[in-house]
């Protein structure tokens, strides 16, 4: 049983960096521009079939693929923010965003729906059914890889959020927009600018999703609310929190459904959660007073 | 009284303002209006049943064919959500009943045409769905929807309008164990599809025959119940279950629970799965753990066709197996015709072809014989007939009705998938049947 609660352990930690990585674009949309994506879910798939598409039609490998699809999905996010969430009113954005992103959620999977069909396709490479032998543990390959790529990513976006001209403005704009205005910042460029790179996040996320889940365009429902149950924990805004929190979803969840029963692994999780939402609103990485406007 | 009353109201009168009449006025106008509509709410309900009789009664006949136009079919299958490759392929395989049906000569006289709703797969919206196809579309008759989960609130709502519910994929016990007579499933009952297979492991000589097993299962209706009933045939037979555990419909992880039953070390693995990202996920886990058991059947995925082998990989269908009433190269004629109808109608093989179509189209052909037979659209006669002792046939083969809506004459099968063709290989010495491969070909091989 030991040896199983390590295992469970390692792999709640390792899934948990994917789920991080998939998450850490909403958790970014929503800390900038107040802006609930509940299109994410299909986003991930998104990128899922845009790396499907380049390995199984042009032999790109996953992570290779990520040079192109990156982009892609940034140009996807300026895009859905140029079309749909730049006309929303101040005062009602926030839950007319959840109006505006769920329509953008059914245009994609319509869309996916009619170019790939609804039959389920996974991503396949030598790592996808490959593991590494470390002391009893056999590590799988593409969740080492994926938990690495999400912590880079992650770290990425820590320092471009703190440590650049940019991220300056973009935590200016998170904490007061008319501030922000007032000093120079052109924060509908910013919010654009920020909305393309939380999906293209999503583009790495969903490599990773796709090559440890079946999919099909259907598949983002059942990923948004495990998604924003992620980012509420971590924290709405923090890039950290939903590492963390991702993490700590997984893990529970995991030791949970080895020691106990898989029946009982979500209970327990949300039970934790509304536990630590009592004593801290904000979430385990959220600032109170960080978003004053 | 009155006077006294029109004394009281007249000293009012007296000292009502102008605009205090005027709001007089319009309480009693408002009383009035509620008055109106409170009638008309009591009225029209019953209004609305006479037109609606009459409507049906203007278009219908005594035995409920329509005076000209197509006989309209009414089903409700999950176009997305959890069920949608599932769904869809029960829509390809409804389509595909419906042109065969028109191109020969439709059905009494007239041609047919399906009203198909999504329901989302979602238990709710079904019930929705079957109520608006049968109060608002009035269709003529009614086709069943994809899964257990979604059989049982939709036959209820079917049953209370008197309709017969066809169905091809609602054969959990729970879908039974509501006691309606209008409800019929033209597949095999699930609770013993896992029979031929405990029962062929269970009929190996003592030193090849399996000393453990392992039984993960969704918490579906249609899954749960197969399990137990495998299990008490091979624990009389010897084999220890090292893991029965009963997982969520939807696991954020799967990992653990397939790096459980690795640990366990099963030299047999029997999945309850409802779908092919589940039996995706296991496979890949155990892969990953470098565990091969001896042999590996899941509930619902492997029948899944092209569809499987895209999700799970080429390299590592090898051994997997499954049950089920049917697969693409069934000797069956009926069957026969139906695949080459598919092949021409959507391209690829046999293997490609999903059992879900062969289960639609089964719902199709039984309905057809019914209403052939009784040369009506009535549910109450339909009913009748499907209960009357009869056998009908299907790609599936035999269907035969027992008290509660069970194909009793259904066989139940077993398919492996061997080196790329899915094949037949229990029951053991049915004609139909090959070679079976165990011990199961290792992951990617």
């Amino acid at each position: 049983m030991g040896t199983l609660v390590v295992d469970a352990v390692i792999s709640g930690i390792l899934t948990g960096g994917v789920y991080a990585l998939m998450a850490a674009g909403l958790t970014l949309i929503f800390g900038v521009m107040d802006i609930i994506n509940v299109a994410q879910g299909i986003l991930v798939v998104l990128g899922a079939y845009l790396s499907y598409t380049l390995s199984v039609h042009l032999g790109v490998d996953l992570f290779l693929g990520l040079v192109v699809t990156v982009p892609a999905m940034f140009v996807v996010g300026v895009f859905i923010q140029w079309a749909f969430i730049r006309r929303l009113g101040e005062r009602e954005r926030t839950a007319m965003s959840i109006l505006a992103t769920y329509a953008v959620a059914i245009i994609i999977e319509g869309v996916l729906g009619l170019v790939f069909g609804v039959d389920y396709v996974q991503l396949n490479a030598w790592y996808v059914n490959q593991s590494i032998h470390l002391f009893s543990f056999y590590l799988p390959y593409i969740y080492v890889f994926g938990f690495v790529l999400a912590v880079c990513l992650l770290a990425a976006l820590y320092v471009m959020l703190y440590r650049t001209r940019f991220g300056r403005s973009v935590r200016a704009s998170l904490q007061d927009r008319s501030a922000a205005r007032l000093v120079g910042i052109d924060v509908d460029r910013v919010a654009a600018v920020t909305f393309g790179i939380g999906v293209a996040v999503t583009a790495a996320g969903g490599m990773v999703f796709g090559a440890t889940n079946s999919f099909n365009p259907n598949t983002g429902y059942d990923l948004i609310s495990r998604l924003l149950t992620i980012v509420i924990l971590g924290g709405l805004g923090s890039i950290g929190g939903a590492l963390g929190a991702a993490v700590v979803m997984l893990v529970i969840e995991d030791v949970v459904a080895v020691v106990w029963s898989p029946i009982w692994a979500p209970f327990v999780f949300f039970a934790m959660l509304v536990v630590v939402l009592s004593v801290r609103p904000s979430g385990l990485f959220g600032q109170v007073a960080g978003r004053a406007q | 009284m009155k006077r006294g009353n029109a004394m009281r109201k007249g000293v009012a009168v007296k000292t009502m303002s102008g605009e205090d009449k005027t709001r007089r006025a319009g309480r009693v106008a408002t009383r009035r209006r509620w008055r109106t509509i409170s009638g008309l709410a009591a009225v029209l309900p019953a209004a609305a049943l006479v037109i609606a009789v009459q409507g049906a009664s203007a278009e219908a006949s005594g035995n409920g064919v329509p005076s000209k136009g197509p006989i309209v079919i009414g089903a409700s299958l999950s176009l997305s959500g959890d069920f949608s490759a599932d769904g869809q392929a029960f829509d390809r395989g409804y389509q595909l009943w419906e042109a065969y049906q028109n191109a020969h000569g439709g059905l009494l006289g007239h041609k047919v045409a399906l009203d198909v709703i999504s329901d989302a797969s979602d238990p709710g919206q079904v019930a929705t769905n079957y109520q608006t196809l049968i109060t608002v579309k009035h269709v003529n008759l009614i086709f069943g929807p994809f899964s257990t989960l979604l059989t049982v609130p939709a036959s209820k709502v079917t049953n209370r309008y008197g309709y017969a519910m066809i169905e091809g994929a609602g054969g959990g016990p729970s879908a039974f164990a509501t006691g309606l007579r209008s409800l019929f499933d033209v597949s095999a009952p699930v609770a013993n599809s896992l029979v031929p297979f405990a029962q062929w492991i269970a009929s190996l000589p003592k030193s090849e025959r399996p000393k453990t097993a392992a039984y993960p299962t969704s918490n579906d209706p249609f899954t749960e119940p197969q399990l137990p009933v495998a299990e008490r045939i091979l624990q009389k037979a010897g084999v220890k279950t090292v893991y029965f555990k009963v997982f969520p419909a939807e696991v954020t992880d799967y990992t653990p629970i397939a790096d459980a039953v690795a640990a366990s070390k099963a030299q047999i693995v029997l999945l309850g799965s409802v779908d092919v990202p589940t039996v995706s996920a296991f496979i890949h886990a155990f892969a990953q753990q470098h565990y091969d058991p001896q042999a590996f059947i899941a509930t619902a995925g492997p029948d899944q066709g092209s569809a499987f082998v895209s999700a799970v990989g080429a390299g590592n269908t090898d051994g997997m197996m499954v049950p089920n009433a049917w697969y693409g190269g069934s000797s069956n004629q009926l069957s026969k015709a139906m695949v080459a109808a598919y092949i021409k109608k959507y391209g690829g093989t046999p293997s490609d072809i999903n059992a879900d179509v062969a289960e639609a189209f089964s719902v199709g052909e039984v309905t057809t014989q019914a209403v052939e037979a009784t040369h009506s659209l009535d549910g109450s006669k339909l009913i009748s007939y499907l209960h009357g002792n009869v056998t009908v046939q299907s790609v599936q083969g035999p269907v035969h009705f027992d008290n509660v809506g069970e194909n009793v004459s259904a066989t139940i099968f077993v398919f492996q998938w061997v080196h790329g063709s899915f094949v037949q290989v229990l029951p053991l010495g049915d004609p139909g049947s090959t070679k079976i491969e165990f011990p199961k070909a290792d992951w990617g091989s």
